[in-house]
């Protein structure tokens, strides 16, 4: 009988691979490139060829525009070496317009961008980082004379596929906290029910944007998305529940400041205000920089940078919970609840002294 | 004369001490798991866990027992029913609520006749029923953030959407300081009653008999 438990044996076609090679890709690092990428995705192993399929024929064209932001997200892809955005990337999709890569610059580099929107109307995937501040008409933030706004709305219509990278285009992030004076907010805010899928953290974590990518040039369409837009195979789980220090969590074990013995000791960063309870990311398992660390493993509880509004709802960054509203930043909650627990129990004394020592009851009579 | 009179019926008092039992524990492994006061030193113990899986478990018979005090204020006594924790909803009991209200703050001697809950009482417990249901709907759609996509979060996780998971997570904090505030307001004046009234309120939440003035009735 045929075990079931082996692995099926799959296999890149020889083709394929000579492909990859005649372009300079080692067919050590395209493999290890499909298959890592398929694994981002928590597709089945068996996949693998069909995804180096689709990497190696399909050239899909890509607009990748700025608005407000710290350009934090190209520099993750650029620097990125795992899947070498130089060699692979940059390979198997055409790149029409970059801010950050590109050799034109002014009226040369806009009508690029513009030719290129007309040329593959309906075909391109666009990418956008940083948010579109709509306050004062747009003013706040304008290429070549045209407002992002306008902009925006424009690239998004045409385009197959959004893909919005960083939590200010997924979010409106760090331009959009309060009191946020440009009006910025996310492009799903700007152009709502076009194809727009958010890939949330500050900077995007490289591997989701590659494998949100690659899932696209497999299967034609976007992947499935939770209620807040995000791919379920990177922001699907809760980051505490996949966290490497959550045995520490479980036992009772957390470091009480920076740098004591439970911190050097790899304890839970629970009290130190981490935000991994309530954050939805893959960084445990795929970490940043080829896999080498992320905040939690180097010893920095999560700030919940790939949720909506962290600025404003995660902070303070070193605390648990938010301030309440209206009491002073040094007052928690607890403090609070705990000023009202006595006031009460002191309220209903007074009270009760009062009644002890008030004669003449109607009751008192009977 | 007194009449003993049977005031609050089985369903109600069971719940009553159900929910009694169940907002201390959740309190207590709540605020740890809040701001966890315990900590140790080694690995082989369970300590979060165990506070966790305790808050679960009571968390799940605290809802069971407001979900049968629901119903049974559908088919339970006078007593118990929904319109003595809406009083204002009548002429006569606003006359009630005026009354006690005067009775609580020193301005009058006489307490208007109640044999289950006053009208200030009634009104209280239904706010404390809405505080009651903000920690069930606020707990599970915390809870549910373990399993996306199933379960709980099927039924409550839009509002961590709307509200946010640290705004939900801050009003479920405020909302256990609010209950044992109430806890406190509800001792006391249970125990005010008991000696106001004369009619064993303290005791009838135990067996249920209170002793009512016949001519009252």
């Amino acid at each position: 009988m045929k075990d079931l438990k082996a692995p099926t044996p799959v296999s890149i076609p020889e083709e394929t691979l000579r492909k990859a090679e005649a372009r300079g890709v080692s067919r050590r690092d395209f493999i290890k490139f499909c298959t890592a990428t398929t694994a981002t995705l928590a597709l089945p192993m068996t996949l693998v060829p069909k995804v180096a399929q689709a990497v190696e024929d399909n050239r899909v064209p890509v607009i990748w525009v700025e608005y407000q932001s710290c350009s934090g997200d190209s520099e993750a892809f650029l620097r990125s070496n795992q899947p070498t955005a130089g060699d692979i990337i940059l390979d198997f999709i055409s790149l029409e317009y970059s801010e950050v890569v590109m050799a034109a610059a002014g009226h040369l580099a806009e009508e690029a961008k513009h030719a290129a929107m007309k040329k593959y109307a309906g075909k391109y995937v666009l990418v956008v980082e940083g948010s579109i501040p709509t306050g004062d008409g747009g003013v706040y933030c304008t290429t070549g004379g045209i407002s992002a706004v306008d902009s925006c709305k424009e690239l998004v219509k045409n385009a197959a596929a959004t893909i919005c990278v960083g939590s200010c285009s997924s979010f409106g992030g760090i331009p959009a906290a309060a009191p946020n004076p440009t009006g910025a907010v996310s492009v799903m805010d700007l152009v709502p029910g076009a194809p727009i899928i958010n890939l949330p953290g500050c900077p995007v974590n490289a591997q989701n944007f590659t494998a949100t990518v690659v899932h696209f040039l497999t299967f034609g369409s976007l992947p499935a998305t939770d209620r807040l837009g995000r791919p379920k195979f990177g922001y699907g789980k809760r980051i505490h529940d996949n966290c490497e220090r959550r045995g520490h969590f479980d036992a009772g074990q957390y470091a009480e400041a920076f740098g004591d013995a439970a911190h050097r000791d790899g304890h839970c960063l629970y009290k130190l205000g981490c935000k991994g309870p309530e954050t939805f990311h893959n960084c445990p398992t795929v970490r940043y920089n080829e896999g080498v660390s992320w905040p939690v493993m180097s010893g920095h509880g999560c700030i919940g940078c790939s949720e909506p509004q962290f600025w404003d709802t995660m902070t303070p960054f070193y605390r648990r919970l938010p301030k309440v509203p209206g009491f002073g930043v040094e007052a928690s909650v607890d403090k609070i609840g705990l000023g009202l627990a006595a006031a009460t129990a002191v309220a209903f004394g007074a009270h009760g002294v009062m009644s002890a020592v008030r004669g003449g009851d109607k009751s008192d009579k009977d | 004369m007194l009449k003993v009179t049977y005031v609050w019926e089985w369903p109600v008092r069971i719940t009553h001490w159900v929910n009694v039992i169940s907002i201390v524990v959740l309190s207590v492994t709540g605020y740890y798991i809040g701001d966890p006061f315990i900590t140790v030193q080694s690995t082989d113990q369970y300590v979060m866990g165990w506070m966790r899986a305790i808050h679960f478990a009571f968390a799940y018979a605290f809802s069971l027992s407001i979900l049968v005090r629901l119903i049974w204020a559908i088919f339970g006594n006078e007593y118990a029913k929904f319109k003595a924790f809406f009083p204002w909803a009548s002429k006569e009991g606003w006359k009630h609520i005026v009354g006690t209200f005067c009775y609580y703050t020193f301005l009058k001697k006489e307490l208007p006749h109640a044999v289950g809950h006053n009208a200030l009482a009634g009104m209280a417990y239904s706010g404390v029923f809405v505080l009651f249901m903000v920690q069930v709907v606020t707990g599970f759609a915390l809870y549910g953030q373990f399993a996306p996509g199933s379960g709980w979060d099927n039924v409550f996780g839009s509002l961590l959407v709307t509200f946010g998971a640290q705004g939900m997570r801050l009003t479920h904090h405020v909302v256990m300081w609010l209950l044992i505030g109430f806890s406190i307001h509800h001792v006391y004046s249970g125990w005010l009653m008991d000696i106001k009234e004369k009619n064993g309120t303290l005791g009838s939440i135990f067996g249920g008999y209170k002793f009512v003035e016949r001519e009252d009735n």
